[in-house]
């Protein structure tokens, strides 16, 4: 078997590679329903998967519905995203000791968990991958980020429906899964069998699946799990144009629409914990009450804090619009130029997961959509 | 009063001016010396002249009960100290105090007025050239105003 | 240039701190106090480029960013001078010869000192400001005759609050230096300049046409010097300074010293102008 071939894979199959991988010391974390949402936790069988869930998403709403079908996959992105396992939400980053003549820092760190991801959806390949970039392939490398993501196997997940609040086909971030995972998988449900087109993404995947009961794809059967996948890019909740968008927001800092928008955002931080990019961490120095033994952590930290930007004498971004537009204009447009690369995948969860309902798409063209007015304004008036 | 007409000409707060205007202002000018610690103006005198301070430092300086003199500017070589012989009722608005031994040219505030009075076109030249002084003047007090080294600067 | 930390046996994590050892604590001001610090595990040495920064850590209190202000050809000692104003930097204050303190660094950008050979050179500090460019100016110092005019212009708040300043009158007695000194305002014993420091620019002996600025204060302080230095007919291409926001990292990771799409702790904290000037003048960003 080699890379990009396509083989057919049963639900028994599934829970097969379950038990593979467990047996492999991997742990398997993947979506499982809890507290009325799809989360990422530990899973043990196939039936922990969120079997005949759907969801609704839209600016603010989330909900969970019943499905027609026993589909494993037939949902899209819950509040959680693999980041939570990579980069650790809180992470102590060393230990201290004071000893007779100063302190020393103990070598303490433990070795990584095996982790298999199920259920990686493209827009989380990449942003896995965005991410990848921050912590592996600048001046500096993050050592607890590389170990752990050294020991990961991803089952990744084309997804069969798009979200209500959607858009990682404008962001060239999927539906379909092109690269990052060590397979990924497609079902296929039809009235009298329900079915998965494996890919293999890697040796690795490779030598996993011909552990599996498997038969080799058939032409049709590819067919028609690439027409899923068209379906899926076609079904999009929302649009993004990104044409120029850096160059867009970048000349748009004053645009009355972030006052607008201020009024409405709560500065709840909610779209920087659920988005699958965000990357802002504070890092703590405390001792014990003896003051004997000191330790430095790191927790996830968000730009919409007035700590975020303090120094000496104040907030840098005291108001609720100057820290909404800098975490808007960083996702869209300065991330391009500090990694090449938009910040944003098109999973949509900022605008679900807004109390408040805001749309970036809606943002975005908003602004847009004011610029051409403008200017059709100064064409008329010259002629 | 011949010798001071080249000097005041070079100077760069007068340049430009046509001869018949420096030959007015020349009218109204002396030459002046101050030993380090005299006083140029007191605060709330008749402001009856203005200096262009040829060398040496005047310090401009309020004084507070509590505080005693605090020095608000410095002003050196080549710079204007008083604008307000222009301005009524014509008094002085802080002390002057030279620093160090200063030189300078004193213009007779009352003798110019009326010069400036009878020849609209002078006044308008040296009113020009003080509000550039007084601008940039009060953007250095801003500056200070802002304290911007302070504590929680 | 690879950092101290890259030698390290700490496997390259570069949010472990060095041990370094307090040689001597001065006091400079009321306020500010400067450190000389040598490592503590066997290197005999700290390279950096004057404009570079550490991470300072005292134990159990926490770690700040602090600018080195030693000269960089004394690789030997560590120095950084810092005002106490908070948790981190009060505790820094109390710390007796042999302690110890954690040092993570050099980071960031440098002055152009090499960059700039051929040309005049003015220095505008303001306050703390002269901290970070004292290294450039030993840098210049060290190779004198490669450079024009050098011209340093330093404002403090009060004349109890100029930093360095025996070494100020030592530099200004110096034939090949033009040191000025103003302050925002004095007692009447002060027989100095009284004024912003931006009130020196007009006059500074420099050839606006060959110059390089180099430009480290408050950022108001260093918006008004651009401006007069603009005035004077300094290009925005030589113009640099350096710049200030919140870090936790310095490593590019923490995301908190954003300033536009640029990172302070890595590309600054010191900036040609004309690359940020955009940004400069914007609020809140």
């Amino acid at each position: 078997m080699r890379i990009n071939d396509k083989i057919k894979l049963t639900r028994e199959s599934i829970q097969a590679l379950f038990h593979l991988l467990s047996n492999n010391d991997y742990r398997l974390i993947g979506p499982t329903v809890r507290d009325s949402a799809i989360v990422y936790d530990e899973l043990r069988e196939v039936t922990d998967l969120p079997v005949g869930w759907t969801d609704e998403q839209n600016p603010g709403v989330y909900r969970l519905k019943k499905r027609q079908d026993e589909a494993l996959f037939g949902y899209t992105v819950g509040p959680h995203s693999w980041k939570k396992f990579l980069h650790l939400p809180l992470l102590r980053l060393w230990k201290a000791k004071r000893r007779k003549n100063g302190w020393e820092i103990l070598d303490d760190r433990e070795p990584p968990a095996k982790l298999a991801f199920i259920g990686v959806r493209a827009c989380e390949l990449h942003a896995i991958a965005i991410q990848d970039k921050i912590f592996l392939e600048g001046r500096y490398i993050d050592p607890v980020y590389r170990s752990q993501r050294e020991n990961i196997f991803i089952v990744a997940v084309n997804c069969g429906q798009a979200g209500g609040t959607c858009f990682c086909a404008d962001m060239n971030a999927g539906p379909q899964a092109a690269s990052g995972f060590d397979l990924a998988l497609t079902e296929v449900i039809e009235p009298e069998r329900h079915y998965f087109i494996a890919e293999i993404g890697s040796a690795r995947g490779a030598e996993v699946l011909s552990q599996l009961p498997h038969e080799m794809a058939q032409e049709n059967e590819k067919k028609i799990a690439e027409n899923i996948v068209a379906n899926t890019a076609a079904q999009m909740g929302r649009r993004l144009t990104t044409s120029g968008i850096k160059d867009l927001l970048y000349r748009n800092t004053e645009h009355p629409r972030w006052d607008e928008v201020a009024s409405r955002c709560l500065n709840c931080a909610n779209c920087t914990m659920v988005c699958p990019t965000c990357f802002c961490t504070t890092v703590e120095d405390v001792t014990d009450l003896t003051g004997e033994q000191a330790e430095r952590w790191r927790k996830w930290d968000s730009c919409f804090t007035m700590d975020f930007s303090y120094i000496h004498g104040g907030s840098v971004r005291p108001s609720a619009k100057a820290r909404y537009r800098q975490w808007l204009t960083h996702k869209l447009a300065s991330w391009i130029d500090q990694f090449d690369a938009s910040g944003c995948v098109g999973c949509g969860r900022c605008i679900t997961w807004c109390p408040v309902g805001i749309d970036i798409t809606e943002e975005v063209r908003v602004i847009r959509d004011s610029e051409v007015a403008t200017n059709a304004e100064a064409l008329k008036i010259e002629n | 009063m011949e010798t001071l007409e080249p000097i005041l000409a070079e100077h760069p707060f007068l340049q430009g001016l046509e001869a018949s205007h420096l030959h007015l202002i020349v009218g109204c000018a002396s030459n002046v010396r101050f030993d380090a610690g005299q006083f140029l103006c007191r605060e709330g005198e008749e402001a009856d002249q203005f200096y262009i301070i040829r060398h040496g430092k005047v310090a401009v300086e309020i004084f507070g009960a509590q505080k005693g003199p605090i020095t608000i500017q410095t002003i050196g070589e080549g710079e204007i100290l008083g604008w307000s012989w222009l301005i009524p009722p014509y008094h002085w608005h802080f002390d002057a105090r030279a620093i160090e031994l200063t030189r300078a040219i004193a213009l007779d505030g009352k003798c110019l007025r009326t010069k400036c009075e009878n020849d609209h076109d002078l006044g308008y030249e040296l009113l020009k050239r003080f509000s550039n002084v007084m601008e940039q003047r009060l953007e250095a007090t801003r500056l200070q105003l802002l304290d911007v080294y302070g504590n929680n600067a | 240039m690879a950092t101290m930390l890259e030698r390290q046996n700490h496997s390259a994590d570069p949010m472990m701190p060095a041990p370094f050892r307090v040689q001597r604590l001065r006091q400079d001001t009321y306020d500010t106090f400067t450190l000389e610090l040598q490592p503590a595990n066997g290197l005999s040495e700290f390279a950096f480029a004057a404009g570079q920064f550490n991470m300072l850590y005292v134990f159990g209190a926490g770690e700040v960013p602090i600018s080195i202000s030693g000269d960089p050809a004394k690789s030997q000692t560590l120095v950084h001078t810092t005002r106490a104003v908070g948790v981190v930097t009060k505790a820094m204050r109390k710390l007796q010869r042999g302690e110890m303190l954690g040092v993570r660094g050099p980071f960031g950008t440098h002055w152009p000192v090499a960059e700039a050979l051929g040309s005049d050179i003015v220095i505008v500090a303001g306050g703390i400001g002269l901290a970070p460019l004292r290294p450039a100016l030993y840098a210049l110092l060290a190779r004198r005759e490669k450079y024009g005019k050098v011209v340093l212009l330093y404002g403090a708040r009060t004349p109890e609050d100029i930093l360095y300043r025996r070494e100020l009158e030592r530099w200004r007695a110096r034939l090949d230096l033009e040191v000025y000194v103003t302050v925002d305002r004095a007692a009447g014993n002060w027989r100095g300049n009284v004024g912003v420091v931006t009130t020196l620019i007009p006059k500074a002996p420099f050839d606006p046409r060959n110059a390089v600025a180099m430009v480290c204060g408050p950022e108001i302080m260093m918006r008004f010097t651009v401006l007069e230095l603009q005035k004077r007919g300094v290009p925005a291409e030589n113009i640099f300074l350096s710049m200030e926001r919140n870090m936790k990292c310095a490593v590019g990771f923490c995301g908190h010293c954003q300033f536009g799409p640029a990172f302070i702790c890595k590309d600054g904290p010191v900036f040609r102008y004309d690359r940020i000037k955009d940004l400069f003048t914007k609020r809140e960003i």
